[in-house]
């Protein structure tokens, strides 16, 4: 029977499952809301991957996220810094087995990754895949998908339509950092009649100059920038980072995951 | 245990509200020390202290001052306690390190002051802390713009001395200093009724020193690769360090570092072989603050040197004992403290160079460097000494926090990941 290597990453607001097989091909991803209890949601994931058919028992499994220790059949807990270290270097690095997920073969043994997650952000320094140094903002919402998903639904507006408005916006700011003021700052700008294209402009800008602020804490000419967490999936928004740190800045359709595929290679040690 | 609630009411205290501390220590006491494996037999003494913390030392206290003696209450290493000492009074820290007292202290202080300063504020006006009762003189001094601002409101509630410490380390700032000891020595004559003497000043000297030197004895033998005591052991010794009797604390930290001593001879050590080995430095951990380094020691690795006025701040450095005027005791005295390096100074790189120093003496793989949350003087010096740690490749982790527990699993992960980074 083979043998499964399973991530489970719990974060704030979603869950990510990974599956990887012996040669450490991605084979299974699971995305489910966290919902409440973090307990419950990997009680579902437990479910899930039974009725796959992946061999829980024969499987070692690693839980990372602010949920991991509520993952009570994962054979370890590793910190979401780690994993996402790990997750990122697996899709940006230089040593990235062939899986698909791998469009572009850049060499760099030097990654500087920008996850920004539900409710934190973290800039991670990666070097030849292990963590060197890492930032976190968990203080506050402001700079985090968090903010964005508060705006959006004050513009009514789903996540790719906000990016998809913002690129066609300009010249409007939000000067407020605190996500409740900001949000009374943009209920004002839609009174005024401010359009939306540059309302949410606006709102995309303030949360790229929060987090590249933190990115150029750790960030040098020769690192690699990649963007990982769900906003990945909008290249408005890794453009627009890449805009404002002057460097290209990556991201992978696997992004979000990235925190899951770093605890399932940690199974791997 | 003794019931204390007589005396207590006789200081005056909010005994409801007391009680209601007195209530929750004892678990946060069992959590953080007694369920640690293997700990040195001699940390039955501060066991003992701290389970009767607002008991032991108060009652003694008391007596003492029935005897006509004078307890000054201090919240700085920089007053020098070698004149109290030498002038017959006796010498108490008073710095609040308890959530539990802040809500007291943000009732008179802006929300956006540091914790410590909130606390100490709150314990004294609260009045649910014996050691703020008994003082019969509060020790104030010119270090950070909120302590400055606090003894202003304290010193309506209470006698308070200011002492003037200096923001630079010039020589002729080091010459005011002993200017200013010489005032502060005259204030404490006054009160206590003893004049101060090269010969009383001489033997007050050597009691500290001797204090200062158990101490020391006791961090040295964190240095071994064979770790014979917990960070949580090491702090609550420091943090009992600036309440008790100098000479029984001597004593006491003597005979601990034997024991110690032993352990490392015999390769007896509180962690597995490997655990990676913290140097944590930044704002002073007050007692009963634990947090930082139980959830450090909780999260796999081991602190081995505080780099803090809790630490090494407190007894490196020895005063010359070698004086034949009042005078030459005073020079001696600023001569010392102005070693201590606290981000209330400009420059202050002597403290990278005391850190630098310290990573290679005890062995050092990582730094945490933490400050109180608003204590803008250690915030902002992060800059400079996360950048020189990083420039001489000692792994740093730069966190700031306050006294509650809101952020314990955020601190977790950070210091977690961390501890992960240096395992790799
Ligand atoms: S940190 Fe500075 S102000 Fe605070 S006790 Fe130490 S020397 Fe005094
Ligand atoms: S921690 Fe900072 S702000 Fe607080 S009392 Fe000490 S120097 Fe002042």
């Amino acid at each position: 029977m083979s043998k499964f290597y399973i991530g489970i990453d719990i974060g704030s607001t979603s869950a990510k499952t990974i599956v990887l097989d012996e040669n450490k091909n991605i084979i299974e991803r699971i995305l489910l809301p966290t919902g409440w209890s973090s307990k419950e949601t990997s009680e579902i994931i437990l479910k899930k991957l039974n009725e796959l058919n992946f061999n829980v028992g024969n499987s070692t499994i690693v839980a990372t996220g602010y949920g991991r220790v509520s993952v009570s059949f994962a054979n370890k807990a590793v910190t979401e810094i780690t994993c996402h270290g790990k997750g990122a270097n697996y899709l940006f690095g230089s040593n990235t087995p062939s899986v698909g997920v791998n469009d572009d073969k850049a060499i760099d043994n030097n990654l500087l990754i920008i996850d920004i997650g539900g409710q934190d952000t973290k800039i991670i320094q990666v070097e030849n895949g292990s963590v060197v140094d890492f930032l976190m903002n968990d203080k506050c919402s402001a700079g985090t998908g968090r903010f964005l998903e508060v705006m959006s639904n004050a513009l009514n507006l789903k996540m790719d339509e906000l990016c998809d408005m913002a690129s066609k916006g300009s010249d409007t700011h939000i000067s407020s950092l605190c996500t409740v003021f900001a949000e009374s700052e943009v209920i004002s700008l839609i009174g005024r009649g401010e359009k939306r294209e540059n309302i949410a402009f606006a709102i995309v800008d303030s949360i790229i100059k929060k987090v590249c602020q933190q990115a150029q804490r750790l960030y040098k000419p020769n690192m690699k920038v990649c963007l990982t967490g769900g906003l990945s999936e909008f290249k408005y928004i890794s453009d627009s980072l890449g805009k404002e740190l002057k460097t290209e800045v990556y991201a992978k359709k696997d992004g979000r995951y990235a925190g899951a595929i770093g605890a399932a290679l940690m199974g791997f040690i | 245990m003794a019931d204390r609630h007589e005396m207590w009411k006789s200081l005056g205290m909010n005994i409801e509200q007391h009680d209601v501390l007195c209530s929750v220590l004892p678990g946060a006491v069992g959590d953080v020390f007694m369920s640690q494996k293997n700990r040195p037999k001699g940390m039955e003494f501060w066991d003992m202290v701290v389970a009767d913390v607002h008991g032991i030392r108060p009652a003694e206290l008391i007596e003492e001052q029935k005897k006509g003696r004078k307890v000054f209450g201090t919240f700085c290493v920089y007053v020098p306690d070698e004149v109290i000492i030498a002038c017959n009074g006796i010498v108490t820290g008073l710095c609040g390190g308890s959530q539990f007292w802040v809500p007291d202290g943000e009732a008179v202080l802006p929300k956006n002051t540091c914790p410590l300063i909130k606390a100490s504020v709150g314990a004294r006006l609260g009045k649910t802390c014996p050691f703020f009762r008994i003082a019969d003189m509060y020790v104030g001094e010119t270090t950070c713009d909120g302590k400055k601002k606090a003894y202003e409101i304290l010193g309506e509630d209470v006698p308070m001395y200011v002492m003037d410490v200096p923001q630079m380390k010039r020589p002729e700032d080091i010459e005011r200093w002993a200017h200013e000891i010489a005032l502060f020595a005259k204030k404490v004559e006054e009160f206590t009724g003893v004049k101060l003497t090269v010969e009383n000043l001489k033997k007050a000297i050597h009691i500290i020193n001797e204090k200062r030197k158990a101490m020391q004895r006791v961090y040295d033998t964190r240095k071994n690769k064979t770790l014979p005591i917990s960070g949580r052991d090491s702090l609550l010794m420091t943090q009992i360090s600036f309440f008790d009797d100098p000479e029984r604390c001597a004593t006491m930290c003597n005979k601990l570092a034997d024991e110690l001593e032993e352990r490392v001879k015999n390769n007896v050590s509180v962690v597995d072989a490997g655990t990676k080995r913290i140097l944590v430095t930044g704002t002073p951990l007050a007692i009963p603050n634990w947090k930082l380094h139980n959830i450090i020691e909780t999260t796999g690795a081991a602190v081995v040197c505080e780099e803090m006025c809790t630490g090494t701040r407190y007894f490196e450095n020895l005063v010359d004992e070698n004086i034949n005027s009042l005078e030459e005791g005073f020079k001696a005295l600023a001569n010392r403290y102005m070693k201590t390096n606290c981000a209330c100074f400009t420059p202050n790189t002597g403290r990278i160079d005391d850190i630098k120093r310290m990573v290679k003496e005890y062995n050092v793989d990582g730094v945490i460097d933490c400050n109180l949350k608003f204590c803008c003087l250690y915030d902002t010096e992060k800059f400079s000494v996360g950048r020189a740690l990083k420039e001489a490749n000692i792994p740093v982790l730069q966190l700031e926090t306050d006294y509650t527990d809101t952020d314990a699993e955020q601190l977790r992960t950070r210091i977690g990941a961390f501890v992960e980074m240096l395992n790799k």
